[in-house]
């Protein structure tokens, strides 16, 4: 008996990873299948981001800048979208730029998806898409002093001076505030340290769950209004918003892959320690 | 003079932009403005010199057969492809550059980050054992706050998030906040060491 308990702890303890590899597929599959909706509260950083947008008069311009790709296109995609979605509910004009090349065609898919098709909105008028340029902090300076002279024309190829929702727009001051939707560098870190401590705008970050720890301290600050931390971040903003988005439908399949891994950690120490811990291991 | 000049102008350049970001005279910030410009343009022509550099290393490593060749070959002919016929038909949507953006591309590279999340499992089973007071306190943490911050985490204990966001607000958010202040100093006293020509590394050759 002792034995084979000991075979299995040895099992155990040194598990196959592809067997580690199942349970997380099947504990993301399944989920998604078979939807639970668990419910969830909503935290002070997205309450932030939420309030600061509602707050916002009618017809205010706002910066959103799409700083991502595919790679964190699943975090951060249901974000972009509810942003657009409650921007344009509030009638808010938004200009939309990129700094990672990748974004524009994402950025642009989305403001299609939930521009044109959901609101009925008319680009130009409601909103535009200055599209990528490279240059990152520098970008972000020069538009600090001119907009238009940065982005002369839009992803379309448009002059920006033509533009009517660009009118009046010359730098940062003439926006209420800026949205972030950040996959890495440049993102949310060069924003804060290159816009709103320099210029003193409003800014929003919404970020992949790896990088929003290193940017609690800037709320804390006051120097990021709001910030939306991966795809549980997207799921509370989505509730906010009150839409059923992809962010709160993938809810469900990362409370399950979680519990799998919290699962296997124990299963992993007990296995550990009933094989003596490090004690026996540095006898043999 | 061949190593003066360098260093004069990256003093020069160095202490205007510094002295832009504190004197907001339309002068200085003109002057910005058109240096940034130039930067812009000059940044831009990397892309060109990545491209080159890629398909010189590429071109290399076919025609000695190295070490997977053949895929090399793929890489440099998806390269070409693409270029072709975003300069050809231009990037817009409904063009075959958006189709095989959204039906190649964000495909390929969402999977490659998909794995992470198996990887992440795997090593998670091995680096959480608790072998001392120290990797004790890790996993425990890594726990609560994994636990934490999905919705299931609500439905075990009510407070579960509150402690989550305490973790995240307090110890958390001391910790960073300090790397990132001796992270910030290291940049100052790096970057003065630059300016005064102390740091000569990006000259190259000593």
């Amino acid at each position: 008996m002792k034995d084979t308990l000991i075979k299995i702890f040895k099992a155990l303890d040194t598990l196959d990873r592809r067997i580690i590899f199942v349970f997380i597929a099947l504990a993301v599959i399944i989920p998604l299948e078979f939807p639970v909706n668990f419910d969830f509260s909503v935290t002070a950083p997205v309450k932030g981001f939420y309030d600061t947008i509602d707050s916002l008069p009618s017809g205010s311009k706002v910066l959103v800048s799409c700083d991502y790709d595919p790679g964190s296109m699943p975090e951060l995609y249901p974000m972009n979208l509810s942003v657009l979605q409650q921007l344009f509910k509030k009638n808010i004009k938004v200009i939309c730029t990129q700094l990672w090349p990748a974004g524009s065609p994402i950025a642009e898919r989305a403001l299609n998806q939930v521009g044109i098709e959901e609101y009925h909105k008319k680009y130009g008028e409601d909103f535009v898409n200055l599209g990528f340029k490279e240059g990152r902090e520098v970008v972000m300076v020069s538009m600090g002093n001119s907009i238009p002279q940065t982005f002369p024309r839009d992803y379309h190829g448009n002059k920006v001076e033509e533009i009517p929702v660009m009118h009046g727009v010359t730098n940062f001051k003439d926006l209420a505030m800026i949205i972030n939707i950040s996959g890495g560098m440049p993102g949310t870190k060069e924003w804060v340290l290159q816009v709103q401590s320099r210029f003193h705008i409003r800014l929003a970050s919404g970020c992949t769950a790896v990088s929003a720890p290193e940017f609690y301290p800037y709320f804390q600050s006051g120097q990021l209004v709001g910030l939306l931390g991966g795809m549980k971040g997207a799921a509370e903003y989505e509730k906010l918003v009150g839409v059923q988005g992809l962010g709160r439908r993938g809810m469900d399949a990362q409370s399950v892959s979680h519990l799998v891994v919290f699962l296997f950690i124990i299963v992993g120490n007990i296995a550990y320690f009933a094989l003596g811990g490090k004690k026996k291991r540095l006898k043999v | 003079m061949r190593r003066e000049v360098p260093l004069l102008i990256c003093f020069l350049a160095g202490v205007f932009f510094i002295m832009s970001y504190f004197v907001p005279h339309y002068r200085v910030t003109n002057i910005s403005q058109m240096a940034n410009q130039w930067a812009i343009i000059v940044i831009a022509f990397a892309y060109v010199l990545g491209v080159a550099n890629i398909a010189r290393i590429n071109f290399h490593i076919i025609q000695k057969k190295d070490k997977d060749w053949a895929y090399k070959i793929i890489l440099v002919s998806g390269l070409v492809f693409m270029v072709l016929l975003g300069i050809g038909w231009g990037i817009k949507e409904g063009t075959v550059f958006y189709w095989f953006f959204y039906n190649a591309y964000y495909p390929m590279q969402a999977t490659m980050f998909s794995l992470l999340a198996f990887f992440i499992a795997s090593a998670a089973f091995r680096a959480f054992r608790v072998r001392t007071w120290e990797s004790a306190l890790l996993a425990v943490t890594a726990v609560l706050v994994m636990v934490g911050r999905v919705p299931i985490g609500e439905h075990i204990w009510k407070s579960f998030p509150d402690l989550t966001e305490w973790i995240m607000n307090v110890p958390q958010l001391a910790a960073k906040r300090a790397i990132m202040i001796g992270a910030a100093l290291g940049a100052i006293s790096t970057g003065l060491k630059v300016l005064t020509g102390l740091e000569r590394t990006y000259l190259g050759g000593e």
